[in-house]
């Protein structure tokens, strides 16, 4: 814990402000880096070159633009939902970072069952997106909406059973200490690098990914949001800050769920060769953590702008016959082989 | 006013008739319009389809929204100013708009262009065709969800245009064909140039082929979707690649070649069996990459002389009606013009290929889904400009 002794508000505005930290920069880092630049030389184009130096600024750009914008509430809306559905996604997001460790002490809430509660805060948002779906009164945004809660319930199982591997190998729910069993661990006594779950959960962690990138309805599963049928789905009516706050929701989404994904699989904040246990892990580990979100969030667009998508059976489809199946299947060698090793 | 019995029963009637209701679980269905404003109508084609959940029930067409009266404008210009608008019928395959026109004043004139003209025209008719057919390629995409492949095709097809923008001086509207001839001949160094630019048509073929033919998400999203066979294609007046994709091996270039080179050269018309929408984005997949080879054979032997026939300086067409057509890159292109011997036509009707591929679509989107309703039409590939005209 810290040195230092601070008042309750003073530990609340310290977590505020880390949280928010903790959403708005791999978010705004992935929108800047990945969604601007990168996708943009993947497509043999610029990108963003005239605010700051090559676009760097682009993004203050862009907030300042849809801050500006007119905030409009559809007549036929339900104006009270139509406005609280923004809220209700972004908010979700910020309650998964709630439990991800960043360091030995640094974590905003060292909860027992900590991916337990990671995965159930994820999947609040789908409640939030059913109600811009339904509230916006545009039947672009219901079908938007309808999928996207029977997208979400879906890839939703395969993303808990995947995770249930990596619980049985380090016999705890706590994130925190799912980090130390793969810094401890070892494979076959060769413990130079640890003992990323990667490698024991490969199948787990193929079958995250996936299912990730379908609860954070990225391409080839963005039939929720799909530009050239449902023309952005849920998020259609939206405009100005309410835009923009679902377009935060997204993009820290995929930060929150790269940081699971990374906890669970990639070591976490730990990076072998160091102590884990030392006091300077609370500043290098936000650090190690934020690359292995950023590394995993190149996964998600490098996807995201090469595949085409699929179709909502299809989808539907992947998840009960292949995903799910497979990650039981995960589960069950899991354990076998937990119990003879 | 009071309603009457009758017309109480007709409206109930027509509501029954209007909602598809499903008798086990009495949901009614929903009518969804696509359009005039969508981005998978590439304008203003509307499309309102009956929903049951997100499986079409029925489907139609609109048109009608960018409706521009060209048959009409034709009547009070002369016959060289209706190059000017007809480069803006089918707004991607530009060139290949105006030779059909020109062909017909021709026949009707008794002017023949001279050889060199004619291989010219073959030329920038193919790279109509290749810069009308790439934005397809990439387009389709698009339409799917994988936003890369389009600015490829972008990117390659700008090649074509500069090329076609050296000689004629207009990108998009090149207005360079005469009745005759040319306005022009090709400027210096332009054969070898254009060879290089075929060079990368052919290799963002292959790159197309890379990116969607082989991913598996691209078949499963096109194979078996959008069936037409064959029969059905041709009462519905199909033509072009899509009639192709249905297995008919009907090309107006080789069966028809109005005086242009294609016979000249050797080159292979591309049918596809299965008559799905992969078929038609592999028939005009494999079309582009033949548009590149018939322009290089072309290239390599173009014949010397003058581009231009000796015609009076004031055209006055003689009277008569001429019909022409040719296999432009959306499908069949005519016009039938009726000359009253006057400086400009007294009656032209344009047909159009894209008028005729979008009547299928209330056949083929039945009982399909939404999605692939926007996978049909991307497939069916029309351009606005050349439904309504």
């Amino acid at each position: 814990m810290l040195s230092v002794e601070l008042a309750y508000w003073q530990q609340t505005l310290l977590r505020t402000v880390g949280v928010l930290a903790a959403v708005l920069l791999p978010a705004g880092a992935l929108v800047q880096l990945f969604l601007f630049k990168a996708v943009s030389f993947m497509q043999s184009r610029l990108g963003p070159m005239e605010a700051g130096p090559h676009g760097s600024l682009q993004l203050f750009a862009e907030v300042g633009k849809w801050i500006q914008k007119e905030d409009i509430v559809p007549d036929r809306a339900d104006a009270r939902l139509f406005k609280l559905a923004p809220y209700l996604v972004v908010g979700t997001v910020l309650l998964v970072y709630l439990a991800i460790p960043f360091g030995p002490d640094a974590v905003f809430a060292d909860l027992e069952g900590g991916i337990f509660y990671a995965l159930a805060a994820s999947s609040v948002s789908v409640i939030g997106v059913l109600i811009a779906g339904w509230a916006s009164a545009n039947k672009y945004s219901l079908l938007g909406g309808l999928r996207a809660a029977g997208q979400l319930i879906a890839y939703e199982l395969p993303l808990v059973l995947a995770v249930m591997g990596v619980v049985i190998q380090a016999g705890t729910l706590n994130l925190q200490r799912i980090v130390t069993a793969q810094a401890d661990g070892s494979i076959f006594g060769f413990g130079a690098i640890g003992l990323p779950f990667a490698i024991t959960q490969i199948v787990g962690f193929v079958v995250f990914l996936i299912a990730m990138q379908a609860e954070l309805t990225q391409t080839p599963f963005d039939m929720p949001v799909a530009e050239s049928e449902l023309v952005t789905g849920f998020m259609t009516e939206y405009s100005g800050m309410r835009f923009l706050l679902f377009f935060i929701g997204e993009f820290a989404a995929v930060g929150a769920l790269s940081a699971v994904a990374a906890t669970l699989f990639l070591g976490g904040w730990y990076f072998p060769g160091l102590d884990h246990d030392a006091n300077y892990m609370n500043v290098l580990g936000p650090i190690i953590l934020l690359a292995k979100i950023l590394l995993l969030s190149f996964v998600v667009f490098w996807v995201r702008f090469t595949y085409p998508r699929f179709r909502e059976d299809q989808l539907q489809k992947f998840a009960w016959t292949v995903l799910i199946p497979i990650s039981l299947l995960n589960i069950v060698g899991t354990m076998i082989l937990k119990v003879a090793f | 006013m009071t309603v009457t019995e009758s017309q109480k029963l007709a409206y109930v009637a027509g509501q029954a008739a209007e909602a598809r209701v499903n008798l086990e679980i009495e949901t009614e269905g929903m009518t969804l319009n696509l359009g005039p404003q969508h981005p998978a109508t590439h304008g203003t084609l509307r499309i309102v389809a009956k929903l049951d959940g997100e499986q079409v029930v029925a489907c139609e067409p609109i048109m009608g929204y960018m409706h521009r009266g060209y048959e009409k404008l034709t009547e009070v210009r002369t016959y060289p100013q209706v190059t000017t608008l007809v480069n803006r019928i089918d707004w991607l395959g530009h060139f290949a708009n105006e030779v059909p026109f020109i062909l017909a004043a021709e026949t009707l004139m008794d002017i023949e262009a001279p050889p060199r003209a004619q291989w010219i025209r073959t030329i920038f008719f193919e790279m109509a065709r290749i810069a009308n057919i790439t934005l397809f390629l990439g387009d389709m995409g698009v339409q799917l969800g994988a936003l890369t492949p389009v600015f490829y095709a972008f990117r390659d097809r700008e090649y074509v245009l500069n090329q076609m923008e050296a000689v004629t001086g207009g990108r998009f509207h090149p207005n360079f064909d005469r009745i005759g001839g040319l306005r022009d001949d090709l400027p210096k160094g332009w054969i070898a140039d254009t060879k290089a630019v075929m060079d990368k048509v052919r290799n963002f073929c292959d790159v197309m082929e890379d990116l969607l033919v082989g991913n598996e998400i691209f078949d499963s999203r096109t194979r078996g979707i959008g069936v037409i066979p064959a029969e059905v294609a041709l009462g519905f007046g199909l033509t072009g690649a899509n009639l192709r994709a249905s297995g008919v091996d009907w090309d107006l270039r080789r069966d028809q070649p109005v005086g242009l080179a294609w016979n000249e050269v050797d080159w292979k018309v591309w049918t596809h069996p299965d008559g799905d929408s992969f078929a038609r984005y592999w028939v005009r997949l494999q079309e582009t990459r033949e548009a590149a080879h018939i322009i290089d054979q072309l290239l390599d032997n173009i014949p010397a002389g003058p581009v231009m026939a000796k015609v009076p300086r004031i055209i006055k067409v003689p009277e008569g009606e001429a019909w022409v057509s040719t296999e432009n890159p959306l499908g069949e292109m005519g016009y039938y013009i009726v000359s009253k011997g006057d400086l400009g036509p007294f009656r032209c009707k344009i047909k159009s290929a894209s008028f005729n591929n979008i009547s299928v679509v209330p056949w083929v989107t039945r009982g399909v889904y939404v999605p692939d309703v926007i996978t049909i039409l991307a497939s069916l590939y029309f351009i606005l400009g050349d439904i309504d005209r």
